[in-house]
């Protein structure tokens, strides 16, 4: 099974994770596009925290005994036999926002747009690379077995 | 994303409007924001600030003066000489071989550039019979290099921890050396110890004896071709608190080297010092005297070595540096070409060129300048910016501010950890792996197959667009004959 992991002492805080996770999960997959024409806007998955010199990005952990799961009362929160992952049916979801206060990660954002959840990480749906480990210019993110 | 990663704030954001707005007299051309835009937004020109055509009194001559008026102080630079000096490099042109002796092909038959650099014994006595012989002295002590590169010495403190480590990882696994400068030899580089070459320059920064134990060679500086005739300068920005550490020296000064070795006044002073660090070893370590590209490098040369010198560093005028006087950087010192030229054969004309190895350094930019500088007498060459240029420098010469976007000549950790070592170390291999097969090529294009049937072979180039006495000094004969 294999994850995103972090290494923040090569993290340059420059956010083109977020940017590529926009553009990946965009209708026109054209950065032009999904920035300026796209409306609305889709939320990045990942999200760089940052204090002075430390950054990191963080996304969804794809917990093994997931919070979000158990706390998701329409069942719109699955999880992947394959990969493990925690995936999210948009058409399920009710946007009761429980999964968003009982993720211990914070990495689940609401979508103020259609009152559901929007933005969390889905490993990029079977992508050999999720777009974030492969675009960061530092090589700051990793995808390996757990 | 260009906001935060240029650390001259040229770019930021107007909340009002909307946009992002960029600050055009800030910009020092480094290509970060453009090199990590994701739509390629962004790109560099000269902002057209024209002066009247003027041949003497150029736009450069009268932004200086301006500057000098209103500062009083001394101009400071970072890298090389940029001015249009002759580049002898590219006047020098290589043989191939055609119907009187067959090429090789490096990709099908084995090629040596296995280098050892070092004093050579006068003769060879062996001792043994049958297929058993072995030499009756022990030789004096050699560096082995796999490859004639090595990485020149940059300052810890000039360049980031990072830049020190991926210099270091690349010598140890390319089978080659890099030179610490003279910024001392931080304790977690210490396990790459035999790979590396320390400095004992004139400020003596972080000299002492694990420092001397550590490595594999000794280097005494006694100038560098950037500023010939000065010390070394770290702007007190850069001394933070491990630069303080490694360096002995108290935070936030300016550390700036003396312009002699104080115990050095003349050729005696350095055989003493020589001997000093060599009895100091146990005379297990080769002791190289770097020197800047002068006048009379000739005459400087043949003393080092008779003073006891097994290696001889020579480093041109378009060496680089962290931070020098522009003024010094762009007037003082000799190009590398006629220097080593004439080191190489006053040597010889001497009798003594087998008492120390010639490494020859300052702005070689690719394996043909190498593989040049080979023919004209050199063991090997340090590279010192193209290494840089490897790990990210775009060359904007603003070093000295601290505030390098690539994460190379910074102490600011925020800006340091830009440089992946991981990232860095891979392209360094990559750049001297490259230049090696290279090599290879223009060796086997000539039909030999070792690097030391190059090295002092002048027969193998020929000048182009040289007077004649450019030619006689480099004893290079004109392209046609």
């Amino acid at each position: 099974m294999k994850r995103i992991f972090v290494k923040e002492e090569v993290c340059i805080g420059c956010r083109l994770c977020e940017i590529h996770c926009v553009v990946e999960h965009s209708k026109s997959k054209n950065i032009i596009k999904a920035f300026k024409d796209e409306n609305p806007r889709i939320l990045p998955r990942i999200f760089v925290e940052e204090k002075g010199k430390v950054s990191f990005g963080l996304q969804c952990r794809h917990c093994e005994e997931p919070y979000c799961l158990e706390a998701c009362m329409s069942g719109a929160l699955y999880k992947d036999e394959k990969t493990g992952a925690v995936l999210h049916n948009r058409e399920q979801c009710v946007g009761c926002w429980m999964c968003v206060m009982v993720c211990p990660y914070g990495v689940i954002r609401r979508d103020l747009n259609e009152k559901k959840i929007a933005s969390k990480c889905d490993l990029c749906l079977g992508k050999e690379i999720p777009v974030c480990v492969a675009r960061c210019p530092n090589e700051a993110l990793e995808y390996r077995e757990v | 994303m260009c906001i935060r990663q240029c650390a001259f704030e040229g770019h930021s954001y107007d909340p009002e409007k909307n946009e992002v707005i960029s600050k055009e007299d800030v910009c020092v051309g480094c290509h970060r924001c453009v090199t990590l835009c994701p739509t390629n937004a962004l790109t560099i020109r000269q902002t057209p600030l024209d002066f009247r055509a003027n041949a003497n009194w150029t736009a450069r001559a009268i932004r200086d003066i301006i500057k000098q008026s209103e500062t009083g102080g001394v101009l400071l630079t970072g890298m090389g000489n940029d001015r249009p000096y002759p580049i002898y490099w590219d006047h020098l042109l290589i043989n191939a071989s055609q119907v009187t002796n067959p090429s090789i092909d490096p990709l099908r038959e084995p090629m040596e550039l296995r280098t050892y650099l070092g004093r050579k014994p006068e003769r060879l006595e062996l001792d043994g019979n049958g297929g058993n012989y072995r030499p009756k002295e022990p030789l004096p002590p050699q560096l082995k290099l796999e490859t004639p590169i090595l990485f020149s010495a940059m300052s810890y403190g000039a360049i980031s921890y990072n830049a020190c480590e991926s210099l270091a990882r690349s010598a140890h696994a390319l089978g080659i050396y890099y030179n610490t400068g003279e910024g001392g030899l931080h304790p977690n580089l210490y396990k790459y110890g035999k790979n590396t070459i320390v400095q004992v320059a004139s400020g003596r920064f972080g000299v002492h004896k694990e420092y001397l134990d550590a490595a594999a060679a000794i280097e005494i500086k006694i100038g560098q071709g950037a500023k010939p005739g000065i010390g070394g300068h770290l702007p007190g920005e850069k001394v933070v608190e491990d630069i303080s550490k490694t360096r002995m020296i108290p935070k936030g000064t300016d550390a700036l080297s003396p312009a002699p070795q104080h115990d050095i006044y003349s050729i005696e002073d350095l055989r003493m010092l020589i001997y000093a660090l060599k009895e100091a070893t146990q005379y297990t370590k080769p002791i190289s005297v770097k020197i800047a590209a002068v006048h009379n490098s000739a005459a400087i040369a043949s003393g080092m070595v008779r003073a006891g010198a097994d290696i001889i560093a020579l480093d041109g005028f378009r060496g680089g540096t962290g931070a020098a006087p522009t003024v010094i950087r762009d007037n003082v010192g000799i190009p590398i070409e006629l220097a080593l030229a004439s080191v190489d054969q006053r040597l010889r004309d001497e009798g003594i060129r087998h008492q120390a190895s010639i490494v020859v350094a300052g702005g070689f930019r690719n394996s043909a300048d190498i593989f040049k500088a080979i023919a004209l007498g050199a063991d090997a060459v340090y590279i010192g910016t193209s290494a840089l240029i490897a790990m990210g420098c775009h060359v904007c010469q603003k070093c000295y501010t601290g505030n390098c976007n690539w994460g190379i000549a910074t102490q600011d950790p925020y800006l340091e950890k830009r440089l992946n070592p991981d990232i860095a170390t891979e392209r360094l291999i990559n750049l001297i792996h490259a230049w090696s097969h290279e090599i290879k090529e223009m060796l086997g294009g000539m039909g030999i197959n070792a690097v030391e049937s190059l090295r002092g072979n002048r027969l193998a180039l020929r000048g182009i667009g040289l007077t004649d006495t450019e030619l006689d000094i480099l004893k290079v004969l004109p392209a046609g004959r």
